[in-house]
């Protein structure tokens, strides 16, 4: 490795790397306020812009990124980020406005949160949508208060139990509890779907409703998926959809079509806006007609060709400062005009016929425990012919040493070694022929070179790291740190 | 064809052979039919990139850059060069959680150094990889604060940004626990109010200084007092102003929780933010969110990986302390290289000409007779005035020279009527100000 | 291979139990569930003179990538807790029937009954 410093590690007292304007008035000092002044000193780097820039450049050497090289990480869709949208979302106005300026004075930007919403609720089958949820599990938080919000209103009060397959995403249980409601939790069949029996031995008058995604995080498609609305519907829930595998869907199908009352779409997933090393991202939360007065405030509304901003009083409340991630709606409403329904619709079967390629022609090499065809992302479970007992922990890695991402894996948890491939539809042939081939590779060398799979990565900046060191000393600052080599000697 | 879609016909027809298929949509045999769409969206047809260019900056037309003379918690600070040139890098934009931490370094490092200057703004022990915003981040160290004393009751100050209360409310009232606001004296928590509020079912109690008003509070004996019934102190700043005010940390809170937009953050209309979180570090697990921690790899090299993850929903699922699963990584880089170039001197001068700026607008304003500060207490960059004339006509009178500020306070409270606000940053040039005096002067 | 240790009492959740006298006894996890959950990085546990409660949650333990909660076999009060575990929590993988976890006064002894011997658990496994 060749850079090892830490900014701190850069400063010398004394140096500076900012210029601001001189003072105006030095008449007034802050030690008129001396007693609320703080005493204990900062730890903050004293460095010149140039070893500022420096060391920033040198620490991103160390990342990998989607223009790195293929970046195959399954129910994360990390297609491509275009241009235009950071364009877009720099410049002009929009990095300019404070929320509370006149209404007169943001008219542009309500038009954008207020297209984007009625866009996005064209595309899923729903009526309207809320922008101003930070996150997917963000969404989910909001979707579900709906949820319980609507049978509050309703004074249904003892609906407060939430259907989640085993299948889901961890965060949809802890959505569910951290809304105040109860997870039942159903076991999913033999080929991983929904089991309608299970499903319908826990319905009851106690459900809000059932959460669920689809595709399923094992890349396959509820087939039935109206049976399953169908029966919750009867029983008096409501249907959220976990908007994370949208992608799969563009073009084909919607979820409002499908029988889903309540769902979130992660902007940062199915409408490419850079998923930032772990945000900032966007779950925006639509609804059904009968469920848009619980929103959540502050709403965005129109009326005739003026946009104003209201407070409702059946709304949940409020889950967020303003409206969103504003910037991170701008690139994804970016990336909706440029494509245009006529492009948007091949995102799904291009994604699709992109993973369904890789199934096929890395079946012989790794376990494929789903026999149909996948949708946006294929699972395998571990490796067909492997003596040495590699583990799919020693494939991922690996891969690294081949200059591509490791996929998602020992997700789902339905199989013992997942590798959770998703290609996008932004990956070319050659690019997925290239993965595949440094996956038959792999397949070898757990033959032939288990020890070199074993220790991979070899290539990387750093190799595999000591992780159960990090949770025990939980050295978590560069204060932290000096304590420790101090105590080290 | 589209620029965004490498697949050429002859590919396509490749694939499908080699799947054995005539059609993509074979693929979907599993959709039952009558959900299958068929229909285009209705939604605009696909733009050239010239066009969506023109598209926005239509859009962009529609509104007005003003001259910001107002906060509450959005501050309009100077932003320096280095930092989008540095957070453009695509090595930082387009990666994903760094859960690789191999090829993920770079990610893991910035956190790490984030965290320690969190660390030593708020005088905490630990920080998380940052929250949405501010306001979700108030919400769940509240949660926090119940889960570490085992008990229900929240206790609010009323000098709280409005937002962070609506925010606390609707999270605490889902989630089952409950709340009461503790009312103001003179502009700042009421510290004898505050005693009958504190029962054995208080979990903690959140404050915010600067506060809502812009004024600072002093908190000399409040954690003592919490702590001697078992309940917890959540102080909530600004964190710009942490630079050279004391700090929670100094104050005796458990946690400290607030947003970093204040270090050089567009306002963009009100996000993207990032909230930051800290606290003590035997409550390390009680807190929600990634947690970036230092160790070495196999060859004894210094190197940073995500950890305590056993917290966190992706393992724990319904018995998570959080339902979070990302943290806002692109601005917890850009609060690294804002607090990394501005540094140590950096950003006590940014609140040096920020508080030059606001007391000369203050005494100013009250020589005009016009405005009267009805608290009296200290304060940073931000400010409240009394003032009889109509804030209608301010607001009309200030645009009209391309000038926010002035805000009124009356939508968030009746008590709030005739109350205005001002904040005003080290961005601010003697112009600007002159020109929102001589407004202001000319009104009646 | 998980070791069973003869003179210990086992519950499905995989805690054992080891009688101390009529009134008083140790709890712990067992060797399965410590290889199970892989290094363990940290253990919570409850305040002597604490209450738990037979099959109710009385701390945690953590690994890198996992976490359980504990689950009491045993109803009554906690009369010590095994503070060597907290900066120490290796101990459990290295000989999880030594590292205890907590001491328990039993509130109803008759609950011992309805644990099972090393046998059947070594059946369970």
């Amino acid at each position: 490795m060749k850079y090892d410093t830490l900014v701190f590690e850069l400063s010398k007292s004394g140096r500076i790397g900012y210029s601001l304007a001189k003072e105006q008035y030095p008449q007034y000092s802050l030690n008129d306020i001396s007693e609320y002044l703080r005493t204990d000193e900062l730890l903050l780097p004293e460095i010149s812009e140039l070893d500022c820039v420096r060391h920033f450049t040198n620490i991103s050497q160390k990342n990998f990124g989607v223009e790195s090289g293929f970046y195959p990480l399954g129910s994360c869709t990390m297609k491509y980020n275009p241009k235009i949208n950071e364009e877009i979302a720099k410049s002009y106005s929009f990095t300019k406005l404070h929320p509370y300026q006149p209404v007169t004075t943001v008219q542009g930007a309500l038009r954008l949160y207020y297209e984007l919403q009625q866009t996005l609720a064209k595309i899923s089958g729903l009526s309207e949508f809320t922008l101003n949820s930070y996150a997917g599990a963000h969404g989910e938080l909001v979707g579900l208060m709906i949820m319980k919000q609507y049978h509050l209103q309703r004074k249904d009060f003892k609906r407060n139990k939430v259907i989640i397959p085993d299948s889901a995403h961890g965060t949809n249980p802890a959505s569910v509890t951290v809304s105040g409601m109860e997870v039942i939790e159903i076991e999913s069949n033999e080929l991983g779907m929904v089991d309608l029996d299970a499903l319908r031995a826990v319905l009851s008058d106690e459900i809000a409703g059932m959460m669920l995604t689809n595709p399923n995080t094992l890349g396959i498609f509820e087939k039935d998926i109206c049976d399953i609305t169908r029966l919750v519907h009867e029983a008096g829930g409501l249907m959220y959809y976990d908007g994370a595998n949208l992608n799969a869907m563009l073009g084909k199908v919607r979820p409002g079509d499908m029988g889903f009352d309540i769902m979130h779409i992660n902007l940062h997933k199915t409408f490419s806006t850079p998923h930032g090393g772990g945000g900032p991202g966007s779950g925006p939360v639509g609804v059904k007609d009968f469920l848009t007065d619980y929103l959540p405030n502050p709403v965005v509304k129109k009326l005739d060709d003026y946009y104003y901003i209201a407070n409702e009083k059946d709304a949940i409340g409020q889950i967020s400062g303003y409206f969103g991630n504003f910037l991170v709606e701008a690139r994804a409403y970016s990336y909706i005009l440029n494509l245009g329904k006529e492009n948007l619709k091949w995102v799904g079967p291009y994604s699709v016929l992109n993973a369904n390629y890789i199934r096929e022609k890395l079946r012989n090499d790794y376990v494929l425990p789903i026999q149909d065809y996948c949708m946006h992302e294929v699972v395998f479970d571990g490796l067909v012919d492997n003596p040495n007992e590699i583990r799919t922990l020693d494939v991922a890695k690996r891969l690294l040493d081949y200059g591509m991402h490791a996929p998602t894996i020992y997700f789902p948890l339905l199989f013992h070694q997942s590798i959770m491939i998703e290609p996008t539809e932004t990956e070319s042939l050659q690019t997925i022929d290239q993965f595949i081939e440094t996956m038959k590779t792999i397949a070898e060398e757990a033959k032939t070179e288990p020890e070199t799979l074993r220790q991979a990565p070899l290539n990387t900046p750093i190799s595999r790291t000591d992780e159960v060191f990090a949770a025990k000393q939980m050295i978590f600052t560069y204060k932290d740190y000096l304590e420790y080599i101090r105590n080290e000697g | 064809m589209f620029k965004y879609f490498p697949h050429t016909k002859d590919d396509i027809e490749l694939m499908l052979k080699e799947l054995n298929i005539s059609s993509i949509d074979e693929l979907f045999h599993s959709v039952p039919k009558e959900v299958l769409l068929d229909k285009e969206y209705e939604i605009a047809s696909s733009m050239s990139e010239q066009e969506v260019r023109a598209y926005f900056k239509a859009l962009s037309e529609e509104n007005q850059e003003l001259v910001i003379f107002s906060g509450l918690g959005l501050y309009d600070h100077y932003t320096p060069s280095v930092i989008d040139a540095i957070t453009s890098r695509q090595e930082f934009l387009t990666s994903y959680t760094p859960y690789q931490p191999e090829v993920s370094q770079g990610t893991l490092q910035y956190i790490f150094e984030y965290q320690s200057m969190i660390q030593t703004l708020t005088g905490m022990d630990v920080s998380n990889a940052s929250m949405y915003d501010g306001t979700t981040a108030a919400a769940e160290a509240c949660f926090m604060a119940c889960s570490i004393a085992k008990r229900n009751k929240i206790l609010i100050s009323s000098t709280l940004n409005p937002n962070t209360i609506q925010v606390i409310k609707t999270y605490l009232k889902f989630k089952g626990h409950e709340y009461e606001i503790v009312p103001a004296k003179n502009g700042v928590l009421d510290r004898e109010a505050l005693e009958a509020y504190l029962d054995k079912d208080t979990a903690g109690l959140i404050v915010q200084s600067p506060n809502f008003f812009g004024l600072i509070e002093h908190y000399d004996g409040l954690a003592d007092l919490l702590h001697e019934t078992k309940a917890v102190l959540i102080q909530s700043s600004d964190i710009s102003t942490l630079g050279v005010l004391k700090s929670p940390g100094e104050n005796g809170a458990d946690i400290a929780c607030g947003d970093c937009q204040s270090l050089g953050m567009p306002l963009a209309f009100g996000g993207p933010t990032i909230g930051y979180l800290a606290t003590l570090k035997k409550h390390v697990r009680k807190m929600p969110g990634r947690i970036c921690g230092y160790t070495t790899d196999s060859s004894g090299r210094r190197s940073f990986v995500l950890t305590l993850q056993a917290r966190e929903q992706h393992i724990r699922r319904a018995k998570a302390n959080s339902n979070i699963c990302s943290n806002q990584s692109l601005l917890v880089l850009y609060s690294t290289v804002y607090l990394s170039i501005m540094g140590k001197q950096g950003i006590k001068d940014v609140n040096l000409r920020s508080y030059q700026n606001a007391h000369y607008l203050y005494d100013r304003l009250l020589k005009t007779k016009k405005f009267f500060d009805p608290f009296q207490q200290p304060f940073l960059k931000e400010f409240t005035l009394e003032t009889t004339i109509s804030h209608d006509l301010i607001k009309e009178a200030l645009w009209k020279e391309g000038i926010f500020g002035g805000f009124s306070l009356a939508q968030f409270s009746d008590d709030y009527e005739n109350l205005i606000n001002f904040a005003v940053t080290e961005k601010r040039t003697k112009e600007e100000i002159e020109k929102l005096l001589s407004v202001l002067e000319g009104l009646s | 291979m998980s070791k069973v240790l003869k003179d210990y009492l086992y519950s499905n959740d995989h805690e054992w139990v080891k009688k101390l006298n009529d009134e008083e006894v140790l709890v712990g996890i067992t060797d399965f569930a410590a290889k199970e959950l892989g290094s363990i990085v940290f253990v919570d546990l409850p305040e002597a003179g604490d209450n738990v409660e037979a099959n109710s949650e009385f701390g945690a333990v953590e690994s890198v990538k996992a976490a359980s909660d504990l689950v009491s076999p045993v109803s009554g009060e906690v009369l010590e807790v095994n503070d060597d575990l907290v900066g120490e929590p290796e101990l459990v993988n290295e000989d999880a029937f030594s590292a205890w976890m907590i001491k328990v006064k039993l509130s109803n002894p008759s609950e011992l009954e309805e644990l099972l011997s090393a046998e059947e658990y070594e059946q369970l496994l």
